[in-house]
């Protein structure tokens, strides 16, 4: 690990201008950056420790619910007003990392943490796009089981190619619940809609998200909720617990009688971000809560996946995935 | 780490090998030697490894590290004991733990949060030790193995640990039982796992034996101990100590 320069910020404005200086970088909980910093793939200069500055509450204000970027995700999954109106999001948070790791992992640093991809993690390979702009992508004729099958970068692109997926469960969670990031920089505050957050590799896979770097993320903010009676979060992964996902599935539905009104539905483990599929949930809208109705939005959201080597079971295991989901969804087994 | 401590450190270890007895008497004493230097070549390793030019990482050639050690000074209070530090900010609270402050019973296992070896308590919350730096632990109440029982009364998950073998070799064992202090706390306060959603149990989800191996599963047991570890956590569940 490289020697950096540590610094406590109390203040989101001290926060922002201390992260000016080259090199700095934000610390939440660490559970990601320390480990990546371990495996010197992350060098910061300064970490900006952003944990206390303030926010670490939720707060409902009318129909919406604000969370903290400082809450951490055990506390997150836990609070009242998320279990009874955001289940979705807490089974989604319970579903990743362990009891330790969500007690020190922070919202914010949820939403910033980067691939698992061994590759980018393991800087014996020289080749990797994420990590080394232009080095090429190792994963692509490598051991590519745990990799993209949506919206990656291959073909003939070598110097830009990147199959890596997005880690988070509480970031597929927050794409099908529609929540916003507020987010707070030298330029003033601004609002990123969640799907317009995480970023697709493009030409750039170094880049995860749409987040400046000088810019630090206030709160995450949950609009009415819709999904409280009916959601699942599916994970399917090859251990039950402590494990990343091959594919999990995000479902919630607002079900009037039997008729679907509107439903969300989000993929992870699948794409180099959160995968939400606006046609499939509005493939929903209008039709009866039914196995068929479920197998048309998941034909819908797994359409264009291109299979590498040793993935193309997921883009079945993603179909299968959805309508199980949305099928225990509709059942309201969490009620 | 100072020159000073290295020369401490010196001393402690010739001190050490002074005392083994030339003809070890009782197991007890063996060990104690084994320990003792165990901790003292943690202190040279250590010092050596400060004493190391930096390594270049500029392997991508975009590399904006600093290349000079950054110390930091700072109090820590473990087991309600304060003791002030200067420390690389580097030093994971783990390695603060057991290189500058002595308390070895947290261990390192995967040194990356994958297995829970390094399990203690920051505020009564469970945390991996590996993964926080010590710098961010100054003003938190820190908690290890070695703060839980109270002078020779075992805190009552020690004892269930004891009591139904929670453990073969033992280097997971300071982990677990951390873990599993917090687990009961967890669930005094109503917390939830997947499993509850799985079940359905999401109001007030019981202490099953599929919760506990879920509240658990971030400790790691390879001699595949879980059995009696869930054993021992169930036991405990029923007397928790308030």
């Amino acid at each position: 690990m490289n020697p950096f320069q540590y610094q406590r910020a109390t203040s989101p404005d001290e926060a922002v201008h201390a992260v000016s200086v080259r090199g700095a970088k934000f610390l939440g909980g660490g559970t990601n950056l320390v480990d990546l910093m371990k495996y010197n793939v992350e060098h910061p200069s300064t970490l900006i420790d952003v944990t206390h500055v303030g926010f670490d509450q939720i707060a409902t204000t009318g129909t919406t619910t604000i969370v903290g970027a400082g809450v951490r995700n055990s506390d997150l999954a836990n609070h009242e007003a998320i279990r009874t109106n955001y289940p979705l999001l807490s089974q989604a948070l319970l579903s990743g990392a362990s009891p330790q790791l969500r007690n020190m992992a922070t919202t914010g640093g949820n939403l910033m943490q980067r691939t698992r991809c061994y590759y980018f993690m393991d800087t014996a390979f020289p080749a990797c796009n994420k990590r080394t702009p232009g080095s090429g992508c190792a994963a692509i004729k490598g051991f590519n089981r745990i990799h993209a099958i949506l919206g990656a970068r291959g073909g003939s692109e070598g110097h830009t190619e990147c199959i890596a997926t997005n880690p988070s469960d509480m970031s597929v969670a927050l794409a099908a619940l529609n929540a916003t990031i507020h987010v707070t920089g030298p330029k003033g505050k601004r609002i990123i809609p969640i799907t317009d957050f995480h970023r697709l590799p493009g030409d750039t896979p170094n880049i995860d998200t749409n987040l400046k770097s000088d810019e630090l993320i206030t709160a995450v903010e949950l609009p009415a909720p819709k999904f409280a009676k009916h959601s699942y979060y599916l994970k399917v992964r090859d251990r039950q617990s402590y494990a990343f996902a091959l594919v999990s599935v995000a479902a919630g539905l607002e079900i009037n009688g039997n008729t679907i009104r509107s439903a969300g539905l989000a993929l992870g483990g699948v794409a180099h971000k959160p995968w939400h599929s606006s046609d499939a949930e509005k493939s929903l809208i209008g039709a009866t809560a039914s196995s068929d109705a479920f197998r048309r939005a998941a034909d819908l959201a797994v359409a264009g996946a291109v299979p590498r080597e040793h993935n193309a079971f997921k883009i079945e295991l993603a179909k299968q995935s959805i309508v199980r989901a949305f099928t225990l969804a509709a059942q309201g087994v969490q009620a | 780490m100072s020159p000073a401590s290295c020369t401490d450190s010196l001393l402690d270890l010739e001190e050490s090998l002074n005392e083994t007895p030339d003809h070890p008497s009782t197991p007890a004493e063996i060990e104690l030697s084994r320990r003792t230097f165990i901790k003292t070549t943690g202190f040279l390793t250590a010092a050596v490894a400060t004493g190391l030019p930096h390594l270049a990482d500029a392997q991508d050639g975009q590399t904006l590290a600093i290349t000079t050690p950054q110390m930091a000074q700072l109090t820590l209070k473990v087991n309600g004991t304060s003791k002030a530090l200067t420390l690389d900010t580097r030093t994971s609270l783990l390695d603060a733990l057991r290189e500058h402050l002595q308390l070895t019973g947290s261990k390192k296992g995967c040194d990356h949060g994958q297995c829970g070896a390094c399990t203690i308590l920051v505020d009564g919350r469970r945390i991996n030790s590996c993964l926080t730096l010590a710098v961010t632990a100054e003003g938190a109440e820190i908690t290890t193995i070695e703060g839980l029982a109270k002078g020779d009364e075992l805190h009552p998950v020690q004892a269930s640990f004891l009591e139904h073998d929670g453990f073969q070799c033992g280097y997971c064992t300071p982990g677990q039982i951390c873990s599993a202090v917090a687990l009961l706390q967890e669930h005094k306060h109503n917390t939830l796992s997947t499993v509850s959603f799985e079940t359905g149990s999401t109001a007030h989800p019981e202490l099953t034996d599929n919760e506990i191996r879920e509240r658990m599963s971030g400790n790691i047991c390879r001699c595949g101990a879980y059995p009696n570890i869930v054993a021992a956590v169930r036991h405990a569940a029923k007397g928790v100590r308030a």
